[in-house]
């Protein structure tokens, strides 16, 4: 006999796989720390309004079920490894020959299939309620371009960009769709809106119409980021979501319906001249609307200026709206943020600003109330 | 099996499994090219869309391709029989029609760039000239095949008791032959009827 | 015969070349082919890790820039193109190469040259992709390639769309021909129900590759005349639907998952049955399992898609599908422990990484039906939950898999055991590393890190941070683990302990021949009586299902292939001639790919010209004898079961 098993070299050592266990577990070992909403603000764990936390409740049921069979199929491998390992003590004899057992494979096939159905009803029931449009739902379009989110208020005609400020309690109906440069679908990529405590994300495609439903139980500031790659910058694409009572939502509104006042101080007042013109080079109103009251807004290429200091952060909103940072921004846009205006046209470009010039932009920027 | 030089499995002969597989994926790329034909019908951007079509002339170069069929069942008809002589003519003609055929889209795709309708027109005018140049392509290639038969069957490398050889290409050609009988249908026939009226 | 075809020009004569750069340039055997899979996709993956440490490090803390965003976007979508098809797929290829025809007793593959001509486009194309890398920049739109980022010139995925169509190629031509050889070419005797159960997953894989790459390619197709010839599929402003793209990408995109883990899933159902000495529990299930898997594989694609625009009624039923998937992969999980259920379990570092392929894949197969749950989904998705998951079953599940492979088949391969004792250290470092790598994702996903983003950002907060930080440990560990894998490889060639025929007391016909195989495999084809032939050879069962051996010599009746009468056949057995036509064909695909990209019509020419030279010389090749159909030229018919060489 060629092949008696007493001579083969494998069965060397024999070695216990409890540990290997061990180590399986530690996903979930980590999942037990780590869910303190203020070290952790962008987190999906712990939701702030309904259509966050519907589903949140749901797949807590589906990971306690995944839980149960994780353990049961470890706990039949760690059996079978520590029950029927070769002993050192072996005969040599082989174990009987069990080709399979139908009544068994029927039962694993049925029960999984049927915790499954179980599943799906409700799961398709969320589906739908999650995405029925609210009765009462408060109205903002959103417009993902390269690598900022624009927020329009159709009933209130307000444009602002990054931070948006939304009324507790309400349900908002985000409208979205993507374009690049603003309002011209031709060069718009794929964006996602993403705030984990308010809701799930939803992408937004050039060309067509994306809508998301958002609560805020609370008052405060929730954070998200755009979660479909979107190219160069695509880290550096944030969202704020302000969601503020009753009386403040109201005085936010009033406040950014206001038209921009014309600065008086001399300085603030050249910066004011050289937005609008630049000589040679590409005013910056080319891009960016600051409205002073004549006429109805429109939007531009870049964010809406008007009220740029009710945003504490911007480009993308990766920086504090600082004096010192908005200098840096127009003295080298793209120390500050990676962008491409040179090879595509997308994003801030470097025009260049002498000292004095800078001065007088970042004392007309900070005007803008 | 052809010659019983091999013993197979399934008692199909390997080349012609193999081709037979290849057309089944062949069939998915058409599909996908033509489902994507079917959701942009009507996206023309304001260019021509399917109205620029002729049917009439598309119907006759269709019905030229379709006949290609026959004359290619001639062939092997022929090569099974052992007569390379008459093979070599039905292949000839196969060949011909299929180059008659070609040039028709040649002559379609020149009138339709010159009516407007350029390959970056519209999402209708890209979707219409890959599907159906991709189409175009296998004709071409079919053709080189048709061609490499005839000139092989000259040198003696295509004996006549080979007629295994003829049929895998006639698999292919019926298959290129089919892909346009449905293309011609759906891209040509039905749109003009539906999207017109 | 061979007199007839001696002073044919155009061709290597026998006996073929062996040794040395040509006779690899020109090989057709099935084996060596395999081996060479094997070694390029090691080095891809080496290319693969090092842009996965590149990652790590940049993630490593919050808000730093090692590398500038323009670099990280073209690594990280370099990472998983490479991994993705330069070595999980090839991987499998490698195996399937080197095994098909052993497993099921054949001399070679259906078609030698196309098998050669697979490899070669697979290198070439590898080598195209990589150096975008010199030429302007690497594809950074991400490996799934969304259309319209990636018809943008600046996302160089010209390259990514060329480049994969190729490779999409060399997969068609694979996968027909295996599906031909396993269709056509088993042994006398192996009817369906008796091939081993990696055949079964090779056949499932080959037809899931024949369907899902014709769809990639027309997606390829569409990204490429948008991207460099101005057309319009995808172009918004036109009426372009961005969304056509995904459907046809995943549509793609999710059979190409099951083509990844099913051929490691027949590895495991045949290590685990040997080191468990006992058969395949539920030998039916699985296979039927794997084909439900493969054809419910076609029905899913959407999930990829939850949060991009589908209405309500698309969710649910892609839902639904997703969930039922889960069914026939929960099958082969039980198939799987019960097998091991009242065996004699031998801990061989192969048999280690087969378990640890069942458990983690138990952990990335249950985060996959979390996603099914769609609501949630739009919280998962593009998260490093999903990055985790998708480890867990491609690296967890195929990796390990593939890797308990190289551990099982090595003896075959060289004739030599690799060290146990260095697997086994490469297998628990191996475990350690990469849940610590890949188990932190979870929580980092959950906590709202989106994946594909160059920077983490400060405000996700210390504690994902640490997990980060955690998963670059992780990845340090793996690489270490990794050298060892690789010292193991390297010293076990040359001085491992000789293996002989069947070290593990294995099952299937492979072990019937020497190690390493010789060039024609058998001597003498086998003849198949049953599943699991050569154990069967080897033990009778008696009344209570206990093996006994059988007596020395009792199999003789169904012929010793190893070379008992190798005087008497040797002469006679005819096996496909070296060609170096697949390799010139091949090369007109270089000034193509590249003409492509650059939309240069004289590199296209050029290069379609040179295909079409190359495709001639191989038809005009003389053939070899009896490769032919033409009865005149018949040899043998005893010694004819072989390949014809297309």
């Amino acid at each position: 006999m060629r092949d008696s098993s007493a001579e083969r070299p494998s069965p060397r050592r024999r070695t216990r796989l409890v540990p290997m266990a061990g180590f399986s577990l530690l996903a979930l070992l980590l999942a037990a720390c780590g869910g303190d909403a203020t070290r952790t603000p962008q987190n999906a764990l712990n939701p702030a309004g309904r259509y966050a936390q519907e589903p949140h409740d749901l797949i807590t049921i589906v990971l306690i079920i995944a839980a149960v069979v994780f353990v049961l199929v470890h706990f039949l491998i760690i059996y079978s490894v520590v029950k029927y390992r070769q002993r050192k003590d072996d005969d040599g004899s082989l174990p009987v020959q069990i080709h399979g057992n139908t009544r068994l494979e029927i039962f694993w096939t049925i029960i999984p299939a049927l915790i499954l159905a179980g599943i799906a009803v409700p799961t398709v029931q969320m589906i739908f309620s999650q995405m029925d449009e609210p009765d009462d739902a408060f109205v903002v379009e959103v417009i993902g371009h390269r690598w900022w989110f624009e927020y329009y208020y159709p009933e209130h005609d307000i444009y602002t960009a990054n931070e948006m400020a939304i009324p507790v309690g309400r349900p908002v109906r985000l409208q979205m769709t993507a374009s690049d440069p603003a309002r011209d679908p031709a060069q718009g990529v794929i964006h996602s809106f993403w705030v984990p405590r308010l809701a799930g994300k939803q992408d937004l495609i050039p060309g067509q119409m994306t809508y998301l439903n958002m609560l805020a139980d609370e008052p405060g500031r929730y954070y998200g980021q755009c979660a479909e790659y979107c190219g160069l910058s695509h880290a550096n694409m944030r969202i704020r979501v302000e969601a503020l009572d009753d009386a403040a939502f109201d005085a936010w509104l009033e406040a950014q319906q206001a038209p921009a006042e014309v600065p008086a101080d001399e300085l603030a007042a050249r910066g004011r001249e050289l937005f609008g013109d630049l000589g040679e080079r590409q005013a910056c109103a080319a891009c960016h609307q600051v409205w002073e009251g004549d006429g109805g807004r429109t939007p531009g290429t870049g964010p809406d200026l008007t009220h740029l200091m009710s945003r504490e952060e911007f480009a993308g909103a990766i920086h504090d709206m600082t004096p010192e940072n908005l200098r840096e921004w127009l003295r080298d846009p793209n120390s500050m943020k990676s962008m491409q205006y040179e090879v595509n046209g997308i994003g801030m470009p470097d025009l260049d600003l002498t000292d004095e010039e800078l001065d007088a932009l970042v004392a007309y920027l900070l005007t803008l109330e | 099996m052809a010659a019983g030089a091999h013993e197979t499995s399934l008692g199909i002969d390997h080349r012609k499994l193999g081709m037979w597989t290849f057309l089944g994926s062949e069939f998915l790329f058409f599909g996908a090219f033509l489902a994507t034909f079917l959701l942009y019908v009507q996206t023309t951007a304001g260019g021509p869309g399917v109205e620029i079509f002729d049917i009439p002339f598309t119907s006759i170069s269709s019905f030229v391709l379709l006949m290609s069929s026959l004359t290619m069942v001639l062939a092997h008809n022929a090569h099974t029989q052992g007569d390379l002589r008459r093979m070599r003519m039905w292949i000839l003609a196969t060949a011909g029609q299929g180059a008659v055929f070609l040039g028709g889209q040649v002559f379609e795709f020149n009138v339709f760039v010159r009516e407007g309708l350029t390959f970056g027109t519209s999402p209708f005018a890209t979707s219409f000239y890959v599907l159906t140049g991709f189409h175009g392509a296998h004709v071409f290639i079919g053709i080189l095949l048709l061609l490499t038969l005839y000139t092989f069957s000259l040198t003696g490398k295509v004996k006549p008791n080979q007629p295994l050889k003829t049929e895998m290409i006639g698999l292919y050609w019926h298959f290129v032959d089919i892909v346009w009988v449905v293309l011609f249908t759906v891209v040509y026939l039905i749109p003009e009827l539906t999207v017109l009226d | 015969m061979s007199s007839t075809t001696a002073t044919r020009p155009g061709r290597y004569q026998r006996p073929n070349p062996r040794e040395g750069f040509i006779s690899w340039i020109t090989t057709t055997d099935h084996k060596r082919i395999g081996l060479m899979y094997f070694w390029t996709v090691l080095v891809f993956f080496f290319f693969g890790g090092v842009q996965s440490a590149l990652i790590r490090t940049q993630l490593a803390q919050a808000e730093q820039s090692v590398l500038t965003e323009e670099i990280y976007n073209q690594v990280f979508t370099m990472h998983g193109i490479t991994m993705v098809f330069l070595v999980v797929m090839p991987f499998a290829a490698a195996f399937f190469n080197y095994l098909i025809p052993l497993m099921i007793g054949a001399r070679d593959v259906a078609f030698p040259r196309l098998n050669a001509f697979s490899y070669w486009v697979f290198l070439f194309a590898g080598i195209f992709l990589y150096s975008s890398f010199l030429l302007g920049g690497a594809p950074n739109g991400s490996w799934v390639g969304y259309a319209p980022l990636s018809t943008d010139a600046v996302s160089n995925m010209g390259f990514y769309a060329i480049g994969i169509n190729a490779l999409g190629i060399s997969s068609l031509a694979a996968s027909i021909n295996f599906i031909v050889t396993i269709l056509n070419m088993r042994a006398p005797g192996m009817t369906f129900m008796r091939m081993p159960v990696f055949i079964w997953m090779a056949l499932v894989t080959s037809f899931l590759l024949l369907f899902a790459v014709p769809i990639i390619s027309t997606a390829l197709f569409m990204l490429m005349f948008d991207g460099v010839y101005g057309g319009q599929f995808f172009e918004p402003a036109t009426g372009g639907d961005p969304i056509l793209y995904q459907h046809l990408f995943w549509l793609f995109g999710h059979p190409e998952v099951y083509i990844m883990i099913l051929p490691t899933m027949g590895i495991i159902s045949e290590t685990l049955p040997v080191f468990s000495r006992k058969p395949l529990f539920g030998y039916a299930a699985v296979v039927f399992a794997g084909a439900a898997i493969g054809f419910i594989g076609f029905g899913v694609w959407a999930h990829h898609m939850f949060t991009s625009a589908m209405g309500p009624v698309a969710r649910s039923a892609f839902a639904l599908a997703t969930m039922f998937i889960a069914v026939p992969t929960g099958i082969k999980i039980f198939n799987w422990v019960f097998t091991m259920w009242g065996g004699k379990l031998r801990f061989t570092t192969s048999m280690l990484f087969s378990i640890g392929f069942v458990s983690m894949f138990t952990i990335g197969g249950l985060s996959g039906v979390t996603h099914a749950i769609v609501p949630h989904n739009a919280q998962q998705h593009d998260t490093y939950y999903v990055v985790a998951h998708f480890h867990y079953v491609l690296f967890g599940g195929a990796l390990f898999g593939l890797i308990a492979g190289v551990y099982f088949w090595f003896p075959k391969v060289t004739g030599r055991l690799m060290n146990e004792t260095l697997g086994k250290w490469h297998f628990w470092t191996w475990l350690l590393g990469f849940n610590l790598t890949f188990g932190p994702m979870h929580m980092s996903g959950l906590l709202g890190q989106p994946r594909r983003t160059a920077v983490l950002p400060a405000e996700l907060g210390p504690t994902v941070e640490l997990y980060n930080l955690l998963s670059g440990v992780g990845l340090i560990i793996l690489f270490g683990s990794a050298l060892v894998f690789l010292y193991n490889l390297l010293a076990s060639t040359k001085k491992g302990e000789l293996a002989g025929e069947d070290p593990w007391d294995a099952r299937t016909l492979e072990w019937l021949t020497t190690s390493p195989p010789k060039a024609h495999n058998w001597d003498k084809i086998p003849t198949v009586t049953h599943r699991d032939e050569f154990w069967h050879r080897k033990y009778a069962e008696d009344e209570a299902g206990r093996p006994v051996a059988v007596p020395a010599g009792a199999a003789e009746d169904v012929g010793d292939p190893r070379g008992d009468n190798a005087e008497a056949l040797d002469e006679h057995i005819h096996m496909p001639d070296a060609s170096y036509w697949p390799f010139v064909m091949v090369l007109g695909l270089v000034p193509l790919m590249y003409g492509l990209n650059f939309a240069s019509a004289p590199l296209i020419a050029i290069g379609l010209l040179w295909a079409i030279i190359g495709m001639y010389g191989w038809i005009i090749e003389p053939l070899a004898e009896g490769d032919d159909d033409d009865p005149l030229d018949a040899p043998n018919p005893s010694a004819t079961t072989g390949a014809v060489t297309y």
